[in-house]
This record gives C-alpha cells, sequence and structure tokens, in this order.
C-alpha cells in the first residue's frame, strides 16, 4: 500500500528499527520503557483530575448563581407587592445579568464534562496498552533468559518494538491533549484568583441594597398600616379598645384588618 | 495481513478481497488529502479505521508478530494528514 497507511508505516517501521539498534540489551530498554509509560500515565491521570477540580469549582458558583436568581426574584415580588416598581424593576435586571452568567457558566461546565469524559476514555485506551505492551515484554523477556535463538529474538523484537512505539505515540498524543486540557482548568482558576466570579456571589451572600430598600419600604408601609388601624379604631370608639391590646402585638405588611 | 491502528492495537484481515477493498480506501483518502477534500478524507479515514475493525480480528497481547500495515491514529486531524504528506509527519524523532 502506497498511500495514508503505507507512508505512516514507513515511518513507524524506522522510527522502531532506530529504536531497537540502540537497545543494547533488549530486556532491560522494554524494563526501562514499560516503566517509563506508567510515569506517563500519572501525568494523564494528574490531567484528568485538574480538569475535574475545575468542573466542580465552576459547579459551585453555577449553584450560586441559581440561589441568586431565586433571591431576585422573590425580592421583585416583594417591591411589587409593596407598590415599589422601580426597585422591582432593578431587581429583574440583575436577575436577567445573572441568568445570562449562569448560561454562560452553564455551557462551560458542560464542555468540562465532555473533555472529562474523552481523558477518561483515553486514560482506559492508554492502561489497555500498556497492559499489552507489558504481555509482549514479557514474552520476549522469557525468551531472551531461555537462550533461544537470536534470529528469533530480533523478530519478536519487532512486534514489542513496534508495540512500544504505538504505546508512545499514543501517550505523546494523549499527553498534548492532556495539556491542552489543564490550560482550560488552569484559565478557571486563574479566573477565580482575579475575584471574576465575587462580584457575582457577593450578592448571595448578607443583606444588599434591594433588601435594605425592601426593609425601609415594609417598615414604612407597617408604620402606615398600623397608624391606619389606630385611627379605624379611634374613630369606632371605646367600646374596642381592650382589644387593641391583644392584636397589635405583631402587626405584619398588610391585609390583616380586613 | 496484519494492520495495526496506531494508538488502538493489531488485527488479522484475510488477504484478497478485504485488502484490495482496504487498499481502494487508502489511496482515496490520500488523493483527498491532495485535493485538499477535508470533509471527504474526514468520511474515508473514518471508513478506513471502521473498516479494519469490522473485518479484522484483534491480535492476542502476547503474540510478537509485527505489523504489515500501520493506519495512523483514529483521532487524525486532516491538518495532521495534510503535514504527514508534506514531510514532518505524525511521528517526531
Amino acid at each position: 500500500m502506497a498511500g495514508l497507511t503505507g507512508r505512516f508505516s514507513t515511518v513507524v517501521k524506522a522510527k522502531i528499527s532506530k529504536l531497537l539498534d540502540r537497545a543494547e540489551d533488549p530486556s532491560e530498554t522494554l524494563e526501562y520503557s514499560y516503566q517509563k509509560q506508567m510515569e506517563l500515565l500519572q501525568n494523564v491521570k494528574k490531567g484528568l483530575a485538574d480538569v475535574v477540580t475545575a468542573k466542580k469549582r465552576l459547579q459551585l458558583q453555577s449553584q450560586k448563581l441559581e440561589q441568586q436568581v431565586v433571591k431576585l426574584d422573590t425580592q421583585a415580588r416583594q417591591a411589587l407587592a409593596a407598590g415599589n416598581e422601580d426597585l422591582a424593576r432593578t431587581a429583574l435586571e440583575r436577575k436577567s445579568a445573572v441568568q445570562n452568567e449562569l448560561q454562560g457558566l452553564d455551557s462551560q461546565v458542560a464542555e468540562l464534562e465532555g473533555q472529562q469524559q474523552s481523558m477518561t476514555e483515553n486514560q482506559q485506551k492508554l492502561q489497555a496498552k500498556i497492559e499489552a505492551f507489558r504481555s509482549k515484554k514479557e514474552v520476549v523477556k522469557a525468551q531472551y533468559s531461555a537462550a533461544e535463538a537470536q534470529v528469533r529474538i530480533s523478530e519478536a523484537a519487532t512486534g514489542v518494538g513496534e508495540e512500544m512505539a504505538d504505546v508512545g505515540l499514543a501517550m505523546q498524543r494523549a499527553l498534548d491533549k492532556t495539556e491542552n486540557m489543564r490550560a482550560r482548568a488552569q484559565a478557571v482558576d486563574e479566573l477565580e484568583k482575579a475575584g471574576a466570579f465575587e462580584d457575582l456571589t457577593q450578592l448571595g451572600s448578607g443583606e444588599d441594597d434591594i433588601d435594605r430598600q425592601l426593609r425601609q419600604l415594609s417598615s414604612s408601609t407597617q408604620v402606615d398600616s398600623e397608624l391606619e388601624r389606630m385611627k379605624a379604631e379611634l374613630s369606632a370608639g371605646g367600646h374596642n379598645a381592650g382589644e387593641l391590646g391583644s392584636g397589635g402585638d405583631a402587626p405584619s405588611a398588610g391585609g390583616q384588618s380586613a | 495481513m496484519i494492520v495495526r491502528i496506531a494508538t488502538e492495537g493489531q488485527y488479522e484481515l484475510p488477504d484478497g478481497e478485504v485488502t484490495a477493498r482496504l487498499n481502494v480506501l487508502d489511496n482515496d483518502a490520500v488523493a483527498a488529502v491532495e485535493a485538499g477534500d477535508e470533509a471527504r478524507f474526514t468520511d474515508l479515514f473514518a471508513q478506513i479505521v471502521a473498516y479494519v475493525r469490522e473485518h479484522g480480528t484483534p491480535l492476542s497481547d502476547d503474540d510478537l508478530r509485527g505489523s504489515d500495515v500501520i493506519v495512523p491514529p483514529p483521532d487524525t486531524s486532516f491538518e495532521e494528514a495534510r503535514q504527514e504528506f508534506s514531510g514532518d509527519g505524525l511521528i517526531p524523532d
């Protein structure tokens, strides 16, 4: 075959013969290569762990923003019930901004989720490949120590050499991808350090300006309604005065007197 | 014939019709790369990989035979295939 596969085969085979020419003791070279493969696999695993951590961070931010949406929605209703449409509008505007942020965050989470899956698959394939190499290595070593004919060894070495080169290629591609994803995971980390998420999450904790205005609003309406009730009671005459003490203890925002 | 799908594993394929078909797909894929037709390359290359998996029997882990033909990694991009023909190749030294 002269095409893509033929060309590729030639390149790989050239690489293998270079690899084998360098080897003085095949079993030692194979053992070293196997150790190296196991080390590199650890790097792939570390990269995967970084992506998982980054994803969890973003999910946490996303949860906070969801709480924020609920809170702003409640605030808007409260403001509207209290007759302050401007404040309700402010709350709804913020809600919409937070929802936009939330969407962006969710798509980032989905992207990392996809990366995590493909990295997990990659890692499993690599592990299977290293296992295949280990089996071949053991066969070669057994033959070598049994001092079988040198010719047979070199034939076998082609097969194991090919496997070795192939694990190397698979490893290199996996590590390239891992580096890419690691960079993305680090970007999330840096965003967090730079405080990109803080502005949004600050809204979620403690009392914000909408809360304060709502509180003022509700205390003034409470005062108003209590005043109204007192007026009504006074104008109704003296025979209702006894109920005033028990009914007036806990006035609430409105509608109670109806 | 023994075919390796790089980064995946080795398969034994019956000679004759099957390998001839693989050869046709291979040459078409090369033609697509040379014509700069990415969509066609992607389609043909996926067909090559699927064809080997479908018609081949996986070699056992302790089989030491070398491959007659090596198919580039299944996730080979068009850009990588193009470079394969312009010199650099997929495999660094």
